[in-house]
């Protein structure tokens, strides 16, 4: 609830959203501006590019096909001088582009047709980890508890034993909660940078993971698996 | 007196007329400038009737044009286009030839090429220059040539004979006859030798030369004569053309047909020229017949046939080959064949008394209807040029030699033993012995090992010993007898060999070729044929093989199909694409690009060339001419096998095309269907919305607001199906395989389908041992959560759903079952089937879903089946394979 009223500070943070759809920007311009935001557009990306200098936006929505650039080359422009965050936007059969995106600096991804919910959730995210960079010790999700300070893991009353690996991933996902975090970036992070492509280290440390910290593992409620891409933890903000 | 009414033309004959017509008119037009012989102004003519033509506007380039030095003719060439000539390097000489490249591409209406029976430098395409002019006029350009009679092959003979000099540059018949105009150049021979005498044909020095030898009054009043008469000749065919064609007169005689038989003599050159005349003139077709009776001929002999055969096509022959002992026989069994009236036969030369006289013989006696014709050995001076007419000896001397050294063997063996045997035993062993020798020589040495069985059985064994005389009457009768038994034995073993060898070449060329039927027609796809081509003609040729193909716009494929036993280098290459536009054979032993490693076979198909066949023999042995006859049998069923996978092909296509038409509709209606109910709910939810806000209650427009939104996830759903539909359709489909836990994938099914799941109490068991799998997520998740949604949608409302994985060997069993009605028991086959829908089942399936599961377990190399439980309700049984798997308990070792 807090975090909606700091999203939606006064004067609202300024988004540039780059699409080409007009019915997707209409979309966008009544979502975004209800919340509170003010948005601007481009609707290629050359204009986006430009826009991205000169209008300063603390976050910037891209769509992956553009008529004139490719998203992703947009995203490596933009980077060049700026770490501004920025959300992607795509359809569902362009995993690897996504992970692309990702990896190559991309914040978050969002499946078009999203829901707008869902939207502002990551907008609100991606906006957080702009502005308040793991300012807490203390991470509460549901009812497990993680003192990152003092390296302890609680679940409801009970002290939960990690493993080093399984407490390196859990802080991980924590420092990033809220954002999709690819296999790749979660292996280099944790086990370091020759093992990117094994990603059944991933699989099954989530698994150990899980068991300890969900309430049933086939249904997990705090680390979510993002679908060909990596993971995610939820935030509480997140809850209806 | 017939009526007009009745003499139509006969259809067929105008049919034929047509269709000679239509080919000449794709055709350029020949015209020739006809004369007697060098000098009488041929070239000055054509250049005339060329200026005149430019005069006119028409496009005229000069091909190729020898002026001789002669003034009056280089003046004509001025102001005419010429086509630069080709130089030819040739043993470090450069000559100079008609460009005929230059000439294709710079497309005239009519070129001028001298000197129609000129032979080219090696190297040029064509060994012959009239071969040039052919394929130029295939090219729809017109040609003005000249040619003197002499040069023309049926003449040559005769022209030799007159003038004591051998033609050697000849032109087939059939050029002259196809020519479209012929234009007569005459002078009398008194003004030719005039202009000679005034040096206005040759150089001073050269036309003394020729006066002596060649422009001698007689010959040219000779040679004029001939061209006169060919001429006229060919006037009162015309004129029989025309008549056919008008139906003038009943004068039309029914089709004669007529066979000359050759030999692989030289004679025979003048058998079937003799023949060309005789059927011109009677207005016949002729068919030249070769009766092969397997005797090993010579290398000589073989090129003699290879000759003869040649000429007779192209003086427009049909040639036949055929095999018999008894020569007569053949040649009457063939004109009856071909329902011929007349045989034409060479005079048998008067020192070979063997074969030829027993053939005329045989033939008068056996031919009781047919005509004989027996043609006269033209004295030509070349005859003394070829040694050995007579027939060669069979068997070679080390044969006479074996007979003679067994024969005298045996007799010393006997010696002996001649006490204890009895002298006239021995002649019987002597018998036996002469019998048996045509197993292993001729009939020569036979007859010779009869000879000295006969006298050393007189001179070793019959007393008096030691002498050839014979005491009593008894003995030399027996000596006598045994000399005449011995022979006709001999003989006829020989004989019989012989019959036995030509049935088993005869069987062996049937054998062949049976087996490359056989072998062509189980082949099924155009590259089997292929492959199939080439082993077999490798078999039984000896040779390698190279196939082009034509690709489906006509075009030569840019290399030999990968099946072919050599590649043709980048030379030969242009020699097969020559062959493949042109439709005839050409490269080595041809007359056309010889200088290629290989000879190149068309491959004709009904609308444009197939490709070309090219063999390479091994060892430079050239072909006999059984080989050659049954290696175009070969290819003519190799091209038919082609052909028949091409249609086959097509066929296919048009199966794929119909199937296709076929899911379109279905597609169509279902699509059209699916789509048009989600729309339907938004734009009219939506519209009572927008037209009367007011209105509407505010929980009432809460569920208006709800029904758009589960049409717009109908719609949602239907186009992910739809895309997933197409990726798998395009064999886009390649799973990205990584480390799963089937838990996460199933877990992540259940939750994207958390809405349409509710009512329907859902179980999952997994065993803690399923290890970690190698799949595509998103796939397996898509192809589950189709299985369970399927479940959902086609159950009523609080049945039961339970997912269950087990580890069964090397696969993972994935079970999704639910205690619903189950499936129509009729349609549990078809339920995977694009566009199948359960009769009265719900709605708001694709009737894809299942299609795409069953796509994406397949694309992970699992299996997908579907069943009704014996204790209710429908089961769909998913088996991935675990070929790689990892212990999902693999403890934190790292």
């Amino acid at each position: 609830m807090n975090d909606k009223s700091e999203g939606a500070s006064p004067g609202g943070a300024v988004i540039l959203v780059i699409d080409d759809e007009a019915q997707i920007r209409k979309l966008l311009e009544l979502t975004l501006e209800s919340n509170g935001y003010s948005v601007h557009f481009a609707i290629s990306g050359k204009e986006g590019i430009t826009k991205a200098a000169s209008e300063r936006p603390e976050l910037i929505v891209l769509d992956l096909g553009l008529p004139d650039l490719d998203g992703v080359e947009v995203l490596k422009k933009i980077r060049e001088w700026s770490e501004v965050p920025v959300l992607v936007l795509s359809v569902r059969s362009a995993e690897g582009d996504i992970i692309t995106c990702l990896d190559a600096g991309a914040d978050d991804y969002l499946t078009k047709p999203f829901r707008t919910g869902e939207l502002l959730a990551r907008v609100r995210t991606a906006l957080r980890h702009k502005l308040f960079p793991q300012e807490k010790p203390v991470f509460t999700v549901r009812d497990l508890q993680v003192d990152l300070s003092a390296r302890t893991v609680k679940k409801g009353n009970e002290s939960i034993r990690l493993t080093a690996t399984e407490y390196a991933l859990l802080a991980l996902l924590i420092r990033n909660a809220g954002r999709v975090l690819t296999h790749k970036y979660i292996l280099e992070q944790v086990w370091g940078p020759t093992f990117a492509e094994e990603t059944q280290y991933t699989r099954v440390y989530i698994g150990q993971l899980r068991k300890k910290i969900e309430d049933d593992p086939t249904d997990p409620k705090i680390i979510l698996t993002e679908s060909g891409i990596g993971y995610r933890l939820q935030v509480e903000a997140e809850l209806p | 007196m017939q009526d007009t009414e009745y003499s139509r033309p006969d259809p067929d004959e105008l049919l034929r007329m047509l269709k000679k017509e239509e080919e000449k008119s794709e055709k350029g037009k020949l015209k020739i400038f006809f004369g007697m012989c060098a000098g009488v102004g041929k070239t000055y003519a054509m250049l005339s009737e060329a200026r005149e033509a430019a005069a006119k506007g028409i496009d005229v380039v000069v091909g190729y044009i020898e002026t001789h030095k002669r003034m009056e003719t280089a003046e004509l060439v001025l102001g005419l286009e010429v086509i630069p000539r080709k130089k030819i390097e040739y043993r470090g000489t450069e000559l100079e030839e008609m460009d005929i490249d230059a000439i294709l591409a710079r497309k005239p209406k009519v070129v001028l090429v001298d000197e129609l029976a000129h032979t080219n430098a090696p190297g040029s395409r064509h060994a012959r220059r009239y071969q040039d002019v052919l394929e130029i006029l295939d090219n729809g350009i017109d040609v003005y040539t000249t040619l003197n009679v002499q040069h023309l092959e049926s003449r040559a003979d005769t022209v030799a004979q007159i003038t004591g000099s051998i033609v050697r540059e000849t032109v087939p018949d059939s050029i002259f006859d196809a020519a479209d105009e012929i234009k007569v150049i005459d002078i009398s021979p008194d003004e030719l030798l005039k202009r000679l005498q005034e040096g206005k044909v040759y150089t001073a020095e050269r036309s003394r030369q020729a006066v002596d030898n060649f422009f001698k009054q007689g010959n040219l009043s000779a040679l004029r004569e001939m061209a006169l008469r060919m001429t006229a000749e060919r006037v009162d065919r015309q004129i029989r053309e025309y008549r056919k064609g008008q139906r003038i007169s009943s004068a039309w005689k029914s089709g004669q047909r007529l066979i000359a038989a050759i030999s692989p003599s030289p004679h025979s050159i003048s058998v079937i020229r003799w023949a060309r005349r005789v059927s011109y003139t009677m207005d016949a077709s002729w068919v030249v017949v070769y009766v092969d009776q397997s005797d090993k001929l010579s290398m000589e002999q073989k090129e003699q046939l290879a000759k003869n055969m040649k000429l007779a096509r192209e003086l427009g022959a049909e040639v036949v080959t055929t095999s018999g002992v008894n020569i007569a026989d053949s040649l009457i069994r063939v004109a009856r064949e071909q329902n011929a009236s007349q045989i034409l036969v060479g005079k048998p030369d008067r020192f070979v008394f063997s074969r030829a006289v027993r053939l005329i013989d045989d033939l008068m006696q056996r031919s009781t209807d047919l005509d004989i014709y027996i043609v006269g050995q033209e004295d030509s001076p070349s005859k003394k040029k070829i040694p050995n007419i007579l027939p060669k000896p069979q068997s070679s001397p080390l044969q006479y030699l074996l007979a003679v050294v067994l024969v005298l063997f045996a007799a010393m063996v006997c010696f002996p033993f001649q006490e204890l045997v009895g002298y006239r035993t021995v002649s019987f062993i002597l018998l036996l012995l002469v019998s048996l020798l045509p197993l292993k020589v001729g009939p020569g040495p036979t007859v010779l090992a009869a000879a000295v069985g006969a006298l050393s059985w007189d001179f070793l064994f019959i007393p008096p010993r030691f002498t050839f005389s014979i005491s009593n009457l008894e003995d030399s009768l027996l000596a006598a007898m045994f000399f005449l038994v011995a022979t006709v034995t001999g003989l006829l073993s020989a004989q019989v060999r012989k019959r036995e060898r030509i049935i088993r070449q005869r069987e062996a060329r049937t054998s062949a070729l049976f087996a490359l039927t056989k072998d062509l027609s189980s082949a099924h796809s155009q590259d089997e044929v292929i492959k199939t081509a080439v082993s077999n003609i490798k078999k039984y040729f000896d040779a390698d093989v190279a196939v082009i193909l034509g690709d489906a716009e006509g075009e030569m494929a840019s290399s030999a199909h990968p099946a072919s036993s050599f590649f043709p280098d980048q030379k030969d290459f242009g020699v097969a694409a020559w062959v493949y536009w042109n439709e005839k054979k050409a490269g080595k032993y041809t007359d056309t690009l010889p200088s290629a490693q290989a000879t190149y076979f068309p491959m004709s198909g009904p609308r444009y060339p197939l490709g070309v066949i090219g063999v390479r023999l091994r060892d430079n042995m050239k072909l006999s001419f059984d080989q050659e006859n049954l290696l175009e049998n070969f290819i003519s069923q190799i091209t038919s096998a082609i052909e028949r996978e091409l249609l086959n092909d097509v066929n296919r296509r048009s199966v794929v095309v119909a199937e296709s038409e076929r899911l379109y509709k279905t597609l169509f209606n279902s699509i059209s269907h699916e789509f048009r109910t989600p729309i339907a709910t938004i734009m009219g939810v939506s519209e009572n919305l927008i037209d009367r806000p007011d209105a509407v209650r505010a929980d009432l427009s809460q569920v208006q607001l709800n029904e758009i939104h589960l049409a717009a996830e109908r719609l949602n759903r239907l186009v992910a199906n739809l895309l997933d539909m197409t990726r798998l359709e395009s064999g886009m489909i390649k799973p990205k395989l990584d480390w799963c836990d089937i838990r996460d994938i199933i877990g992540h099914s259940l939750k994207s389908l958390e809405k349409e799941l509710e009512g329907h109490p859902t179980t999952v068991d997994i065993p803690g041992a399923v290890p970690l799998i190698k799949l595509d997520f998103g796939l397996i998740e898509q192809a589950l959560t189709n299985l369970i949604h399927n479940a959902a949608l086609h159950t009523p409302p609080g049945t039961d759903i339970t997912i269950n994985v087990s580890v069964i060997k090397q696969e993972c069993v994935i079970s999704v079952s639910d205690n619903g009605p189950g499936l129509p028991a009729e349609d549990i086959d078809r339920v995977f089937e694009k566009f199948y829908r359960a009769s009265g089942g719900n709605a708001g399936g694709t009737g894809l879903g299942l299609t795409i599961t069953k796509g994406f377990v397949e694309a992970h190399h699992g299996t997908i089946s579907a069943r009704n439980r014996p204790q209710g309700g429908a089961e769909f049984i998913v088996k991935l394979p675990l070929s790689e798997s990892v212990s999902n308990d693999l403890k934190a070792t790292v």
